[in-house]
């Protein structure tokens, strides 16, 4: 029935005569400033020039990065770790708070699935870049060894990728009905993401049954991907590696960093496209006090690891861990126990200090320091082999490091290209909660609170 | 089926190094740029591993060891392998499949004793190589990961060669580069099985350790310890 251009124009029309009271949230996909060309521009620039570098990489070696003999792994296995793990911001927050039924979920949960969906993708590109013959990619497929946990990876990134796709897609079909009966350019492509959703009881019926069986389905995937990808590590014979407590080590602080690129994301967005009506300081404030919860949780776990390491005083293991608190990786070890554990303490167990601003500073301080941990955690194993080799050194090139900023700019500039399609903050749960949240919300309190009448039934006996 | 494995007795080792010149020219192995070495990038099948340095500046003293692929029973590289392209042979030898290989280098991750070795670069080889080159090696393509196989080019035919005189294999038929070219006789060969090889005989000895033996990868290349007062 829209396929009709006068009835695309009546929708115009109605649009300008009933402008919808959450406007502000749809404003960015009509209008786009000057700032966001300038800043999709710049960066383009630094993603091809990433990719440049790639090619280099493709036609001469993996000698264009600075990886050698024995830090056989560097940066790009860095950035697949520290990528996944902020992969599980998205799906696994939004799913827990829905799970949950925290109300103040409602603006959290889209940009959250949006960063899961963005960042899988970058991070699982990260093992392609490193391979040496990625024209045998393949050979995965063709001759894989299910026994090798490189290929565990695989199925449960590729699992993890599904899942929270599709879980990022089904909340988003009210709003892509909305976009579709407002009528505009894509019109075309919002009719066939629609599925033809009209708003029925039936429908919203069957969406919320199916977001309900995702949420649940979507948490043991995503903490069973980087408990994989802890096991890449810890299933070798490296000093540092190969420990028991990895897996759920590799899940805290990947819901640690997590929760931190979220916050700084949806900080730059309300900033961006002037959301302050909807993500209130309060959000930010409970967001913040998960972070710091994930924070100590982070340093218990650290303290248990290394704490056991040196008690059992193993050489090959001591050499490791020696290198990290007082030798060359010590600048670097000690950064990452300020930023992710002195700053986000500091500032989000102080009520004055909680502010956007400190919860701010504590998330970008995270994220560096989460960074940090994933080279701790790679390269001095690497560089300290068993045998008494001389210590190895890495220095990454200018591919590493320019596919690194690549990767960075490819997450911002989706996250852009996103917000040019789709509403950031979902529109349909924000007015679904303005209608029933108070109501709902009353009815669960009453549920749980004590009657009136056990003080009378007291007064009976 | 045999098992073959190597003994290099510390004792005879004079660390003349010849070994690895052999190896390095046997297996075609990559001469790398100055600039590569000088980064960690140099390629050896067989390495010198300094332990330890004993005396002073004068006349210091290094004790070192041969190092090369121990050829384990039970080797870390094979079971992270995504792609099969290491594996175990019958006769013992852990051989590498280079055009099976995606060069992810998780084995050299898992190597306990870091013997393998990645092609970073396809360096320009000096013009003297071509005439040194092995055709019996593949020359491995960059982006794969390579270390010694007991020169199985060697088994492989000799086995033809013993098949066309009507003979059965004998041992003196099979001998990897290193083994046939050092001048001090420390490096013996053969197999492991059989109790009249020569191997076998050298095993008979208190000094007989293998590396890293509480890792349980069961190498195959054994060494007998210098220390004998």
């Amino acid at each position: 029935m829209f396929k009709d251009v006068n009835n695309k124009k009546v929708f115009k029309m109605k649009n300008h005569h009933y402008p919808d009271e959450d406007e502000i949230l749809l404003r960015p996909i009509y209008k786009t400033g000057k700032g966001f060309y300038a800043l999709a521009a710049a960066l383009s620039a630094i993603f091809l020039f990433g990719i440049y570098r790639y090619i280099r990489q493709l036609i001469f070696g993996l000698g264009e990065t600075g990886m050698n003999e024995p830090v056989s792994w560097g940066f790009y296995i860095i950035s697949f770790v520290f990528f996944i793990g902020i992969s599980h911001a998205g799906t696994l927050i939004s799913a827990i708070l829905r799970l949950s039924k925290a109300e103040w979920r409602r603006p959290i949960t889209r940009m959250a699935e949006v960063i899961t969906g963005i960042v899988l993708l970058i991070g699982g590109i990260h093992p392609i870049i490193d391979l040496g013959r990625p024209d045998r990619i393949l050979h995965i497929f063709e001759r894989g060894r299910l026994q090798s946990p490189l290929l565990w990876d695989v199925t449960s990134i590729t699992a993890y990728f599904t899942a929270s796709t599709i879980y990022l897609y089904l909340p988003l079909i009210p709003d892509i009905a909305l976009l579709r009966d407002r009528g505009n350019k894509l019109h075309k492509l919002y009719k066939i993401l629609a599925w033809g959703y009209q708003g029925t009881e039936k429908q919203k019926h069957i969406l919320e049954r199916a977001i309900s069986i995702l949420m649940v389905m979507v948490i043991p995937i995503a903490v069973s991907v980087h408990t994989v990808i802890s096991w890449i590590f810890s299933m070798t014979l490296q000093p540092g590696w190969h420990s028991t407590i990895f897996g759920p080590y590799f899940v805290v602080g990947a819901i640690f960093s997590g929760i931190a690129a979220l916050v700084i994301v949806m900080i730059a967005f309300r900033k961006a496209y002037h959301f302050e009506d909807y993500l209130k300081e309060i959000h930010f404030r409970y967001l913040g006090t998960l972070l710091l919860v994930m924070s100590l949780l982070w340093f218990y776990f650290t303290f248990a690891e290394y704490l056991t390491t040196f008690y059992g005083h193993e050489p090959p293991e001591m050499r490791v861990f020696l290198y990290k608190f007082a030798d060359g990786y010590a600048p670097y070890f000690w950064l990452m126990v300020v930023c992710n554990f002195i700053i986000p303490v500091v500032f989000l167990s102080n009520k004055k200090l909680k502010t956007i601003g400190g919860v701010l500073i504590s998330s970008i301080a995270v994220v560096i320091g989460m960074w940090l941990e994933r080279l701790i955690i790679i390269v001095p194993s690497m560089a300290n082999p068993r045998l008494p080799y001389p210590t190895g050194i890495y220095v990454p090139s200018l591919t590493e490091i320019s596919l690194f900023a690549a990767a960075v700019s490819a997450f911002v500039l989706g996250f852009m290209g996103f917000s040019k399609l789709f509403p950031l903050i979902s529109v349909w749960e924000i007015k679904e909660g303005r209608k029933e949240s108070v109501s709902i919300v009353t009815e669960r309190l009453n549920e749980y609170l004590p009657s009136t009448r056990s003080t009378e039934a007291l007064k009976e006996i | 089926m045999p098992r073959y494995g190597m003994i290099i007795d510390l004792n005879k080792c004079n660390q003349c190094e010849a070994c690895i010149t052999a190896c390095k020219l046997e297996n075609n192995v990559q001469i790398v740029s100055k600039e590569n070495a000088d980064m960690g990038r140099a390629m050896f099948w067989m390495n010198m591993l300094t332990i330890s340095y004993t005396r002073n500046y004068p006349d210091i003293r290094s004790e070192s060891l041969p190092m090369l692929c121990m050829q384990c029973d039970e080797p870390p590289c094979i079971k992270v392998c995504p792609v099969r392209a290491t594996y175990k042979r019958d006769d013992g030898i852990v051989a590498q499949i280079y055009p099976q290989c995606i060069g992810c280098r998780y084995c050299m991750a898992n190597c306990p004793y870091t013997v393998k070795v990645f092609n970073w670069f396809k360096d320009e080889q000096p013009v003297e190589n071509e005439k040194t080159c092995n055709p019996d090696v593949s020359v491995r393509p960059k982006g794969v990961v390579e270390k010694c196989t007991f020169c199985i080019h060697r088994l492989q035919k000799a086995k033809e060669q013993a098949k066309a005189e009507h003979r059965k294999l004998r041992e003196e038929d099979y001998v990897p580069a290193c083994a046939e070219v050092c001048a001090a006789q420390a490096i013996h060969f053969g197999d492991l099985d059989d109790p009249n090889s020569n191997v076998s005989k050298a095993m008979h000895d208190y000094r007989k350790f293998t590396l890293q033996e509480e890792l349980g990868t069961k190498p195959k290349v054994y060494y007998l310890s210098a220390k004998t007062e």
